[in-house]
């Protein structure tokens, strides 16, 4: 069985490597300002005891007041799962950092969320539209979009 | 004198028989040796992730038919299990036995087809595909008895299955069940010892378990490249911790082992049918779930063990009629991520191979 880490427990681990860095944390999942994703994810990936080297899935949600990247992480070696996510306010243009380089598997995920969402990927080697063609004007799966 | 050469680009589909479907690769040549390739797709995407959000969590059923057509059951397999792990629904019994019994029968239909077609890709024009489709075809005729279709099945429904098995399934289904492992002798007898086969796909499109691991490969791809991983077991859904079965896995990663595996699985799938039949206990088989189904607020990701990798379903609820966020969790398209890694200094009749070794489905791919 697949064990779901307690987000609480998690969560504290990363506030005493990166202090200011959770913005909130419950059972299901840990909740990281959009500045320290990165570092945060480098963390989780690479830290003994936690190990999660499989970047199961990565997508994003629509609330309107804010757009909320999720990132399912997995650890084959130890069997256990953690919720991720990070929060974008920003409307117009919001932006967070690529995972390109710590999993592969968010090259095409990546790109399908700036393609039906309209969240830019800092970082991404090949940021460009998965789904629909290039001139498309608009983001299908933001929630105003009709 | 030295022959002054230069890099072009071959575009291969949307239309054309290697790809299963409308895809295009967009392969940079040099000479017949293949320096990157670019999967270009989204011919097939229709937005079910988007039409989703405006209707009811049953009436999502069929859209989820359309991801992987050749493997329908286990789509709305994985569908159904997210949402009642969300709605708290209980399942009874002989409905979680139906279950297992028809995604374990669309697995064996579904790694024929990849068997069949991957040999069509080596040159073995249509033949291999025949004598796979004469056992698919019993599998057909076996969900058209439960469900009257041959395709899109529709069964599952939230809190059990849409219908009954009628009586002349079992009878039918045990005597498929008794045949399959001397038809699966058969094929290994006519390919696993093939000559061609063996030097055009072994050795050849290498996944390493790193990468594997890293590109979050799943499956009998993540398998063949020496991982240990069946969603089945490592995460047991449904009532599969009751079955004994193992999980084949391969050493070196490449197009052979992907066959190996799949061939392999076939054996197991068949095991766990001999065992679930005897098992099967009378009763109902759907819970009695409201028509217009209003899950508490929350989220949840609920995955399986589909016949081509791990395919999941995160579903936001909002309490309303409709999930505010469907996302379905592509196995074949995340398998394509290291593609390029696989094929970079092979010909272009290695990329076909290769290609057709990680087994896709357009429609789910494109969504």
């Amino acid at each position: 069985m697949t064990i779901a880490l307690n987000g609480e427990e998690v969560a504290e681990k990363i506030r005493g490597a990166f202090p200011g860095s959770v913005v909130a944390a419950d059972k299901a999942a840990v909740i990281v300002t959009n500045q320290s994703l990165y570092q945060v994810a480098e963390f989780l990936k690479n830290t003994a005891g936690l190990d999660f080297d499989y970047l199961t899935d990565l997508t994003a949600v629509d609330y309107l007041d804010y757009f909320e990247v999720v990132y399912h992480l997995t650890s084959l070696k130890h069997n256990h799962s953690l919720v991720l996510k990070t929060r974008c306010y920003e409307r117009e243009k919001p932006v967070v950092s690529s995972v390109v380089n710590l999993w592969r598997a968010a090259d095409f995920q990546e790109r399908e969320v700036y393609d039906l969402m309209g969240i830019t990927f800092e970082g991404h080697p090949n940021l460009k539209r998965l789904l629909l063609w290039e001139g498309f004007v608009g983001h299908p799966l933001r929630r105003d979009y009709l | 004198m030295a022959i002054k050469t230069e890099p072009f680009i071959l575009n291969i589909g949307p239309q054309h028989p290697s790809t299963h479907g409308v895809f295009r690769l967009r392969a940079t040549l040099d000479g017949e040796v293949v320096v990157d390739v670019e999967p270009v797709i989204g011919y097939l995407h229709r937005g079910i992730e988007k039409l989703a959000e405006g209707r009811t969590y049953t009436q999502n059923i069929p859209f989820t038919d359309r991801l992987d057509y050749l493997a329908s059951i286990t789509n709305n397999l994985a569908y159904v299990l997210a949402v009642e792990k969300l709605a708290e629904v209980k399942v009874p019994e002989r409905a979680e036995y139906l279950r297992v019994i028809t995604a374990e029968m669309m697995r064996i239909a579904s790694h024929l087809m990849a068997v069949g077609f991957f040999l069509n890709d080596l040159g073995a024009m249509m033949t291999p595909v025949l004598y796979m489709w004469r056992e698919r075809e019993k599998l057909l005729d076996l969900f058209e008895m439960v469900c009257g279709q041959r395709l899109t099945y529709n069964y599952m429904r939230i809190g059990g299955v849409s219908h009954d098995i009628p009586e002349e399934f079992l009878p039918a289904l045990k005597r498929f069940v008794a045949e399959m492992p001397g038809f699966i002798d058969e094929y290994d007898q006519l390919l696993a010892g093939n000559e061609i086969l063996l030097v055009r796909s072994k050795g050849v499109g290498v996944l390493p378990e790193e990468l594997a691991i890293n590109s979050a490969a799943s499956g009998p791809v993540l398998r063949a490249s020496g991982v240990k991983w069946d969603i089945r077991r490592a995460d047991p859904y449904s009532i599969y911790d009751r079955f004994d079965f193992d999980i084949p896995v391969g050493s070196a990663g490449d197009c052979y082992d992907r066959y190996w595996v799949r061939v392999q699985e076939m054996r197991q799938s068949v095991r766990i049918l001999e065992q679930a039949i005897p098992q099967l206990p009378e009763g109902e088989v759907c819970a009695e779930v409201p028509r217009l189904l209003r899950p508490p607020v929350g989220e949840v990701y609920g995955h399986i063990e589909a016949p081509k990798g791990e395919l999941g379903f995160y579903l936001v609820s909002d309490n309303s009629i409709a999930p505010y966020r469907f996302r379905i969790r592509p196995p074949t398209l995340i398998n394509l991520t290291a593609l390029k890694d696989m094929v970079i200094g092979w010909k272009v009749a290695d990329l076909i191979i290769t290609f057709g070794s990680i087994d896709v489905c357009l429609g789910e791919i494109d969504r």
